[in-house]
């Protein structure tokens, strides 16, 4: 397989082909990888396998454009799923070169290799090939309540508009950047073991909303998040926050939360 | 489960609380060492029944028993649950280490009792 990625402007693939010379000159930075696909249909499959294409890529390619390349020309089986391609809606995590990252984000001239190796997430049950199920994500996350709790509301014409100062927005501003991409559950060594240990992202998430002064909820939250699978069973292995592609830090969230269940933080 | 009786949060300060205070008494066990008797024979049978003789020694010692044990233990439920999870499991973990944290503390406690009473001969 030899097709490029898209061309930028300025630059036009030949209509017709006089010459190879001619095409390499409009494709001045191309370079060619192996780019592997994993492949596991779970209802017919007991191992997964590996696929291999060479596939051309620019500089701006990014690996979702390579596995989209393959899909549309070479083997339309491949399960993917992708939705923005701008790191927004966070449905392309997969392993790549054995790290999580969004396929979309991550560009194969920054991954410094001869070959890309795509995986589907760990810690997640596979649909198909790269494609995994994200029930236990939103299952937990739904538990931890991610919205303000409070009795009265901004809307109600009896009601002023909930203000809060810069400072009071900088303690969770950060933690609102999750994108549900599952990458910090796929890198968190606890949820590689333990099936029923909320996540990362949900402890994040249970931080974020304990730390909006808008919100009432946090003895209620504390209370999801203090039991034996809950917030003390992170290890702090910080592999969470080294994945996040949004720049959130569910590590330090996690010992923040921890803080007003040890009483030190009010 | 253990959880209906104490929350997580409760059980994770004895957890820390026990480490700290533990090394606190591990130091003033490793000081008494070097300063009383001499170092190298502090493992002869005589030398060991004789500590138990000083009843504030005794009590260094009944107090590193105790906190090592619910240390050690709760960290051993906390590993195995992780290992594994299911109802079944879970309790028999956290009961089977609840009972075995109290079997160690009584036998360790009898013989620190029997041999500050004198009852262990040298």
């Amino acid at each position: 397989m030899t097709k490029g990625g898209a061309l930028p402007k300025g630059f036009e693939r030949p209509s017709s082909s006089p010459s190879q010379e001619k095409y390499e000159k409009v494709k001045p930075s191309s370079k060619t990888t192996t780019l592997r696909i994993s492949k596991f249909n779970p209802e017919s499959d007991s191992t997964s396998t590996f696929s291999e294409f060479k596939v051309h890529y620019q500089r701006w390619t990014t690996v979702l454009d390579a596995i989209l390349e393959v899909k549309s020309n070479y083997d339309h089986s491949i399960g993917v799923r992708y939705s923005c391609r701008q790191a927004t809606c966070g449905s392309c995590g997969m392993i790549i070169n054995g790290k999580p990252k969004l396929a979309c984000f991550t560009k194969i001239s920054e991954l410094d290799s001869d070959s890309v190796t795509v995986e589907p997430m760990n810690n997640f049950p596979i649909i198909r090939d790269l494609a995994v199920g994200f029930e236990r994500l939103i299952e937990t996350h739904k538990r931890i309540k991610p919205y303000i709790i409070r009795d009265d509301s901004e809307v109600t014409s009896e009601t002023k508009e909930f203000l809060q100062s810069p400072e009071d927005v900088e303690k969770y501003i950060q933690f609102a950047g999750c994108i549900k991409c599952g990458l910090c559950n796929s890198a968190c060594p606890t949820m590689a073991t333990d099936s029923s240990f909320v996540g990362p992202q949900a402890l994040a998430q249970a931080y974020r909303y304990v730390a909006d002064n808008r919100d009432k909820g946090k003895d209620e939250r504390l209370k999801i998040i203090d039991e034996p699978h809950g917030i003390w069973r992170c290890h702090f292995a910080g592999s969470c926050s080294q994945v996040c592609p949004k720049g959130v830090d569910p590590a330090m969230g996690i010992q923040l939360l921890r803080g007003y269940l040890l009483g030190y933080r009010k | 489960m253990m959880s209906n009786i104490m929350r997580e949060s409760h059980i994770m300060k004895i957890h820390y609380l026990t480490a700290l205070v533990a090394v606190g008494f591990v130091i003033i066990h490793i000081m008494i060492r070097f300063t009383h008797g001499s170092f190298a024979n502090s493992l002869e049978f005589e030398s060991v029944i004789a500590n138990y003789e000083s009843i504030p020694y005794a009590i260094v010692l009944e107090a590193m028993l105790i906190l090592i044990s619910v240390h050690g233990f709760n960290g051993l439920r906390i590993i195995l649950l992780e290992l594994k999870q299911g109802n079944a499991y879970e309790n028999a973990v956290t009961y089977g280490c609840l009972a075995a944290m109290i079997a160690l503390i009584a036998y360790g406690s009898r013989t620190i009792i029997m041999a500050t009473m004198g009852m262990v001969e040298a």
